[in-house]
């Protein structure tokens, strides 16, 4: 083959590899086309379109509400969160956790996580009658609005939705534990399985058809309180109205979404 | 004007340089991969398509009707379903070919009624191991409507944390009834009835008073020790501190 053969073999070449790729893009087309018609049409077998009251992501902004002094520890919301999101049962894997806090009346502060797996209540290290206060505080990612952890990604594989949830993006994230190390809430873990970052989603699967995070629902004190911010009357915002609030690091400036009354100073 | 032939030569080169570099960013590469819309789009879709294994309290309601209105109405009644049943949304689509599991074993409800210090005040609580072992708690309490069998007559069934604080401390001796004054209701619907609580600093100068009889109780100055203060603004009544 000389030059000139080569050449004109190349000018062929390439619109042949460009109409392929023509031909091909109709299938990611439609696959591009129906992620950008966005949220709406989920598992729906049936096409149904923006009409029958679509989801619109700008009219939400979810929260999470936490009273501290109805919380028993029994950790349902725990147990409940790992079956509906597949996190692996290790006591060491979280999307939600228990904390216990004792404070002692030498002033000594001991938090723990209780752990899922111990059936029934366990003993504790201190005496009854060493013990100043003592009571749980569940914990959760923050869903802050002003997210540490999507400003260190190095992807962009992490990001807040219009409805104020952070997602992960696990096809595009690398694993790189950034974000891990960048939650001050250490909400974030790597998932042993899939090698990505994992956290709460508020159980954005089910918030987004009506239902409860899996969390809320199970909680039987009514501890956990979701809503949605940007209406006059749910939940949250009479929990917020009834109740002095506080949230996790304040001084951090994340604007966290996760509002707790009756919260003890030594919270951290 | 004649291009020189290197030249036009090196134009189609450049040309399909640009053409290739054009033909990877715009076709080859999925847009996802570029555009934060899609990605993020792509992203809320998959979330959305995550199977829903809890199905909500509502949804047991249209075929359980009968013991989802006995719970409403009894103790238990902010408790969900599945809350001690498991996710049970497979079941709710398909009640015949999956059954639901039930948490009939002793070791279940002390999840929640254990004593444990960390738990709120007026919180049901029993002692696992004391508390009529062996059998299931079924046996004698309906789970989905737990009425206490006998009204408690202890305090400390449902104050054990109280009950357990007193019981180490100087006022161990003292019965609940000593300071409080309680209903017969409270032990039934215990926030219908409240008991009475001391009200002055006379209540405890009773026993604590120079004049006062108990000589086992340490006397204080009424007129001056703690002010004008109740005293338990300083002391704990079911822990009371003084001598360290
Ligand atoms: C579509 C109707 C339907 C719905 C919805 C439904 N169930 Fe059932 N459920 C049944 C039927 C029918 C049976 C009886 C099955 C049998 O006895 O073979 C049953 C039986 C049960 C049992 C008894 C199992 C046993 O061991 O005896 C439990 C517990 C139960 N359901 C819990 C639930 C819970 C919790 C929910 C809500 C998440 C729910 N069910 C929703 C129809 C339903
Ligand atoms: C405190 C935990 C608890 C809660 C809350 C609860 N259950 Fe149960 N349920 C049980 C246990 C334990 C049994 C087994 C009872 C037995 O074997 O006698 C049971 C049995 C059942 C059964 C089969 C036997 C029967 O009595 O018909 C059905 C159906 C059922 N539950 C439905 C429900 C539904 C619907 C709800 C929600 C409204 C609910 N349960 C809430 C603990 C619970
Ligand atoms: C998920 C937590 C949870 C579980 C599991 C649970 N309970 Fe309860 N139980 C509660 C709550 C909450 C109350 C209401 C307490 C209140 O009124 O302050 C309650 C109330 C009660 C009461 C009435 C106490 C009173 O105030 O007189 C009894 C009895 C009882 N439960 C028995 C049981 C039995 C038996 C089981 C096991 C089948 C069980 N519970 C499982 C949360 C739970
Ligand atoms: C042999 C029957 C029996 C068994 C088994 C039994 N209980 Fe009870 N329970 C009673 C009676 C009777 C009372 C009320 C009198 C009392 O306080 O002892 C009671 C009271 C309670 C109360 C407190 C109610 C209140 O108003 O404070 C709770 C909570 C409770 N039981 C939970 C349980 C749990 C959890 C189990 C299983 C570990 C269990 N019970 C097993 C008979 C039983
Ligand atoms: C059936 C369970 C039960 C029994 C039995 C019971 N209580 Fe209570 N009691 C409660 C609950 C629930 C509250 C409300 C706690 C709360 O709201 O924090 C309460 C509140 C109280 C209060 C606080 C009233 C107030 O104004 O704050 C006192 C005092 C009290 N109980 C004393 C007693 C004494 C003394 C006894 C024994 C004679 C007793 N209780 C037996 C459940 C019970
Ligand atoms: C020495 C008298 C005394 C005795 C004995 C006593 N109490 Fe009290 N109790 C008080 C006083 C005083 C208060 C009010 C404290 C306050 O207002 O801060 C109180 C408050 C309470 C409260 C309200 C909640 C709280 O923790 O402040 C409960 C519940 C209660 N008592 C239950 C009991 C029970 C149950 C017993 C028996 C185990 C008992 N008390 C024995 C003096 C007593
Ligand atoms: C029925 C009599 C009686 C009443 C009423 C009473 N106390 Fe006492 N108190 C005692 C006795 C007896 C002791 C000492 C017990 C001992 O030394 O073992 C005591 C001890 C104390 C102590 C010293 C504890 C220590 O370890 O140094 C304080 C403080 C105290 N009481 C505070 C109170 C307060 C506050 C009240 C009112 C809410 C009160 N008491 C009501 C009988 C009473
Ligand atoms: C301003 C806080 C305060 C108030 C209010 C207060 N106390 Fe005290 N009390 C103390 C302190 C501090 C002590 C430790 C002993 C001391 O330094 O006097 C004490 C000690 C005691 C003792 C133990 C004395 C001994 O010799 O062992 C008793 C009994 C007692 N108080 C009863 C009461 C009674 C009854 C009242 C209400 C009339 C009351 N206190 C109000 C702060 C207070």
């Amino acid at each position: 083959m000389n030059k000139r053969q080569f050449l004109k073999g190349l000018i062929l070449f390439f619109p042949a590899g460009g109409l392929t790729g023509v031909l091909a893009s109709p299938v990611r087309g439609k696959e591009t086309s129906g992620a950008d018609k966005g949220t709406e049409a989920s598992g729906a077998k049936t096409t149904q379109p923006q009409s029958t009251g679509a989801y619109d992501p700008e009219r939400h902004n979810y929260g999470m509400g936490i009273e501290i002094d109805k919380c028993i520890g029994c950790s349902r919301c725990v147990e409940a969160c790992k079956a509906e999101n597949n996190v692996p049962q290790e006591p060491f894997f979280f999307r939600t956790w228990i904390e216990r806090y004792v404070i002692t009346k030498d002033r000594e502060v001991t938090v723990e996580s209780i752990n899922v797996k111990s059936r029934g209540t366990r003993e504790l290290a201190q005496d009854d009658r060493e013990i100043l206060r003592s009571f749980f505080v569940p914990k959760l990612c923050n869903q802050c609005a002003h997210p540490p952890c999507v400003q260190v990604c190095p992807v962009g594989a992490t990001f807040s939705t219009k409805d104020g949830v952070v997602l992960v993006d696990a096809n595009r994230c690398i694993g790189c534990r950034y974000c891990v190390q960048a939650c001050p809430y250490a909400a974030r873990y790597l998932h042993p399985e899939t090698k990505t970052a994992d956290k709460c989603t508020f159980c954005y699967h089910r918030v987004v058809k009506g239902l409860l995070p899996a969390c809320v629902e199970v909680c039987p004190t009514q501890a956990r309180v979701f809503g949605d911010l940007k209406s006059k009357a749910s939940r949250l915002v009479r929990l917020m109205r009834m109740n002095k609030i506080h949230v996790l690091k304040p001084s951090l400036n994340t604007d966290p979404k996760v509002y707790y009354a009756q919260l003890d100073g030594e919270v951290r | 004007m004649r291009i020189p032939e290197q030249i036009q030569r090196l134009a189609i080169v450049t040309a399909v340089i640009i053409g290739g570099v054009l033909l990877v960013r715009f076709v080859l590469i999925p847009r996802s991969l570029i555009s934060d819309d899609l990605h993020r789009a792509s992203t809320v879709q998959r979330e959305l398509a995550k199977p829903i294994k809890f199905a909500g309290s509502t949804a047991c309601q249209d075929c359980h009707e009968d013991v989802s209105s006995r719970v409403r109405k009894g103790y238990h009644k902010n408790l969900s379903c599945e809350g001690c049943h498991g996710p049970e949304a497979r079941h709710a689509e398909n009640p015949m070919e999956v059954k639901p599991f039930a948490p009939r074993d002793r070791k279940f409800c002390p999840l929640c009624h254990g004593y444990d210090p960390s738990r709120p005040t007026g919180f049901p609580q029993i002692n696992p191991t004391a508390h009529n072992p062996i059998k299931p708690c079924i046996t004698c309490h309906n789970p989905h409507d737990p009425v206490p069998l006998t009204a408690p007559q202890e305090c400390s069934a449902c104050h054990a944390q109280i009950q357990r604080t007193k019981a180490v401390s100087s006022h161990a001796l003292l019965q609940c009834t000593t300071c409080h004054s309680v209903p017969a209701q409270h032990k039934k619907t215990p926030r219908s009835a409240w008991p009475s609580k001391p009200d002055t600093r006379a209540f405890c100068g009773g026993c604590h008073g120079k004049e006062a009889t108990p000589k086992d109780a340490p006397k204080i100055d009424m007129s001056t020790h703690g002010g004008r203060f109740l005293c338990w603004q300083c002391h704990y009544p079911h822990l009371p501190e003084g001598r360290g």
